[in-house]
């Protein structure tokens, strides 16, 4: 395949995947920002979504779209609610101490797992796509289903970023942001806004298991990658900041799709790595967090 | 929209399947050591000690079943628990093994290396069993094999792996249900070269199962006039695979894809994207769709291409009285399928190897007169399967006629190779045993006991 083609598929691929990053370590990074809470379950939520999906699939039958609708909409209402429960029954009684809620989201992380496979069973299940179209270019084709996934996942960013900036909520998410204390003082519900925080940034990982679904299959093991993914994203772009974390998950994401596909996706995994090591070693912080 | 129902979980069915004989089978034994009991002594016609030589040699022979009941090789496990549940219920219905009661104990191993060596170990020191088998994936077997050869566990796997013939293992590691990687790939690449083209682009697990494939089917194919031009591994845990096909030249005459694990159907949905209907020749190894059915959406592009089967799927490939025997016990359909769910698709071209060998374990412990995991007993099973040299095709070797070489522990079948016509698979060769056979590369019987 010549240089042109295969910049364009690498381009795709990494557009793809720097999408569904965005969404799940945007969730991440505003659980951190907000709560000070290293959500190590972050990545079952994502898992939560797929399963969710693909049982939301079984329900409707042949409905392909319908199926769809109420998976993108079901999954990540069902997603947050187990998440408002998991903050009050565990973060909260934890006092949200960052040492305590590392070792407490580490346990939810093997519950929200195992509970999965008791119920879900060990198999993958493949869900199909809303669209089955495919793009043909002279060279390859391309699945037009990706395309779908990076305009709701663009749309759901923006969404997002419209919420935190330009709503009462987001106003009120970033005042206990900056400073808990005087929140509380000026009578900002702190407790219902880790709440509403800690269920948003699972909804935004259940999102994007749901678009990933019918391209990869729903697994009870799959968490794990967007995990470590998002921590990697997480980092780099500097914990807490929003603007860093999006930034981040495109430059991971797209460098990862254009080395993988010219080089070998190991390579993109070890540059990525190392990156994160020169980030640590040199700003602590992330590229756009606070100086540490 | 075909995909949702086709792997629903039944574990809860399985593990119901599991302990049920258990208590069958303790029951039974209870009664069959009461009744010897009640019937020496009531009859008085029997010298008092035969009691206790009926009473031990009625306990019933405990089979470790390794079982890949969760990780990436679930849906495997459940078919070879299926298969080995079925041929030990049969084996007790016709009497046992030696006239002695069979009991299956299954214990997960994650389908994880290190797991399966706590498995083996938890077999030897809790389970107290007499022999272990049933493991498929290729590193959980590298894992566990030296910590049954420490523990002098008889231990007989259904991997397909060459690690067994290699030399690689131990004195004490059998694959006497399954042929070896070697064996398939060596059979196939003659019909390969000769039926689809010589310019070959590999895609394999990178792991060691995959270098199997890679090692000797490259030597396979140069020995045809043909020739590996790339190679592309992809790592265990892969779950998005376009970003490989761009490696694949436009020149290759052959795609030859291999791929185990939960990402299978994306791997091959992601070939028929990018490729369309225009793609190279396509020779897979069933592994890549095993449990799949051909007529998900996004396969209609394999439509002419060729698989390797070690067992034809469908019915028609391969119709003998043992297969329709084997397919009735093992609750399988003549598309593959279970009986019980049409859409839940069965591993066909593996899961055999739990049933055959569940009857060479049969064979062996008759002919040796093993009664107990004792050192010495044990030393007499493991020679007696080294003495084996050839199974029949019968009701207990139904995927056909095998020779075994004792000196690498190893079977040899005949393998199939299939097209896919109209959404299923059609058998167009079958191998002769010859044509995968190779020369020994270890001889375990000069190994200590």
């Amino acid at each position: 395949m010549s240089l042109g083609p295969h910049l364009l598929l690498a381009f795709l691929e990494g557009s793809v995947s720097a999408f569904v990053l965005a969404l799940t370590a945007l969730g991440l990074s505003l659980v951190f920002g907000v709560m000070r809470v290293v959500n190590v379950a972050h990545g079952e939520f994502f898992m939560l979504g797929a399963v969710l999906a693909s049982a939301f699939a079984g329900l409707t039958g042949d409905h392909t779209t319908f199926g769809f609708l109420l998976a993108i909409i079901g999954s990540p209402l069902i997603v947050g609610a187990i998440a408002v429960a998991a903050d009050r029954l565990v973060l909260r009684r934890l006092d949200y101490q960052p040492e305590a809620t590392i070792v407490a989201t580490i346990g939810l992380l093997y519950i929200i797992q195992q509970a999965t496979l008791m119920t879900y069973g060990p198999d993958a299940h493949s869900v199909a796509p809303l669209i089955n179209f495919h793009l043909r270019f002279p060279w390859f084709g391309y699945s037009g289903y990706k395309l779908v996934v990076m305009a709701v996942a663009a749309l759901l960013l923006l969404a997002t970023w419209y919420g935190i900036t330009r709503t009462k909520f987001g106003l009120i998410m970033r005042a206990t942001q900056f400073d808990r204390e005087t929140a509380t003082a000026f009578g900002v519900p702190v407790d219902r806004v880790y709440a509403a925080v800690f269920a948003l940034g699972a909804m935004l990982a259940a999102v994007a298991g749901v678009l990933i679904v019918p391209i990869r299959q729903a697994h009870y093991l799959m968490g794990l990658d967007p995990l470590l993914q998002s921590f990697i994203v997480v980092i780099i772009g500097g914990l807490g900041s929003l603007r860093g974390t999006l930034i981040a998950a495109f430059i991971i994401g797209i460098s990862d799709g254009m080395i993988s596909v010219f080089f070998a996706p190991t390579l993109g995994k070890i540059l990525a790595t190392l990156l994160v090591a020169l980030v640590l070693v040199w700003r602590p912080g992330g590229l756009f967090g606070a100086k540490a | 929209m075909t995909g949702k129902k086709q792997q629903k979980p039944s574990l809860p069915k399985t593990s119901a399947l599991i302990e049920r004989p258990k208590l069958i089978t303790r029951r039974r034994a209870l009664q069959g050591i009461g009744a010897a009991a009640g019937l020496a002594a009531g009859t008085g016609l029997m010298p008092g000690f035969t009691r206790y030589i009926q009473a031990s040699s009625s306990e019933p022979i405990k089979l470790g079943f390794q079982a890949h009941r969760t990780g990436i090789g679930a849906t495997y496990g459940r078919w070879y628990e299926q298969v080995s549940t079925a041929a030990v219920k049969l084996i007790n219905e016709s009497g046992g093994i030696a006239g002695r009661q069979v009991q299956m104990i299954a214990e997960d191993d994650g389908t994880d290396p290190k797991r399966g060596a706590e498995v083996v170990e938890k077999f030897a020191t809790e389970h107290k069993v007499d022999i272990v088998f049933g493991t498929l994936f290729s590193h959980v077997v590298i894992g566990s094999a030296p910590r049954a050869g420490e523990l002098k566990m008889p231990y007989f796997v259904v991997s397909e792996g060459h690690h067994v013939a290699s030399g690689k293992l131990n004195r004490y590691v059998f694959q006497p249900g399954i042929t070896d990687v070697r064996a398939q790939v060596s059979s196939m690449a003659p019909w390969i070269s000769q039926n689809l083209g010589k310019k070959v682009t590999m895609i394999f697990p990178d792991y060691a199962f995959g270098y199997d494939h890679r090692d000797y089917f490259s030597a396979a194919i140069e020995k045809q006039g043909g020739k590996v031009t790339t190679l592309l591994p992809i790592p265990a845990t892969e779950s998005s695979f376009t970003k490989y096909f761009p490696q694949i030249p436009t020149d290759t005459d052959v795609i030859y894809h291999v791929m185990v694990g939960p990402g299978v159907l994306t791997f091959v949905k992601e070939m028929g994207e990018f490729y369309g209907s225009s793609h190279p020749q396509l020779f897979g190894f069933i592994d890549s769709l095993e449990a799949v059915d051909f007529a998900s959406p996004g396969l209609e592009f394999l439509e002419g291409s060729h698989f390797w089967e070690a067992y034809p799927r469908y019915a028609d490939g391969h119709p003998t009285e043992f297969d329709k025997f084997y397919r009735s016990k093992v609750g399988v359909d003549d598309n593959g399928a279970s009986i019980a769910n049409p859409k839940e698709i069965s591993t066909y071209s593996h899961m055999f190897g739990c049933w055959e060998t569940l009857y060479v374990i049969k064979q062996a412990i008759e002919q040796s007169g093993y009664q107990s995991p004792t050192p010495a007993d044990k030393a007499k099973l493991v020679e007696a399967v080294e003495s084996m040299t050839s199974f029949a095709e019968s009701n207990e070797h139904p995927q056909g006629d095998k020779t075994f070489v004792g000196r690498i522990h190893q079977c040899f079948g005949h393998q199939y190779i299939s097209q896919v016509e109209k959404g299923r698979l059609k058998v167009v060769h079958r191998t002769e045993i010859a044509d995968g056979t190779y020369e020994p590369e270890t001889d375990y019987t000069t190994k200590p006991l």
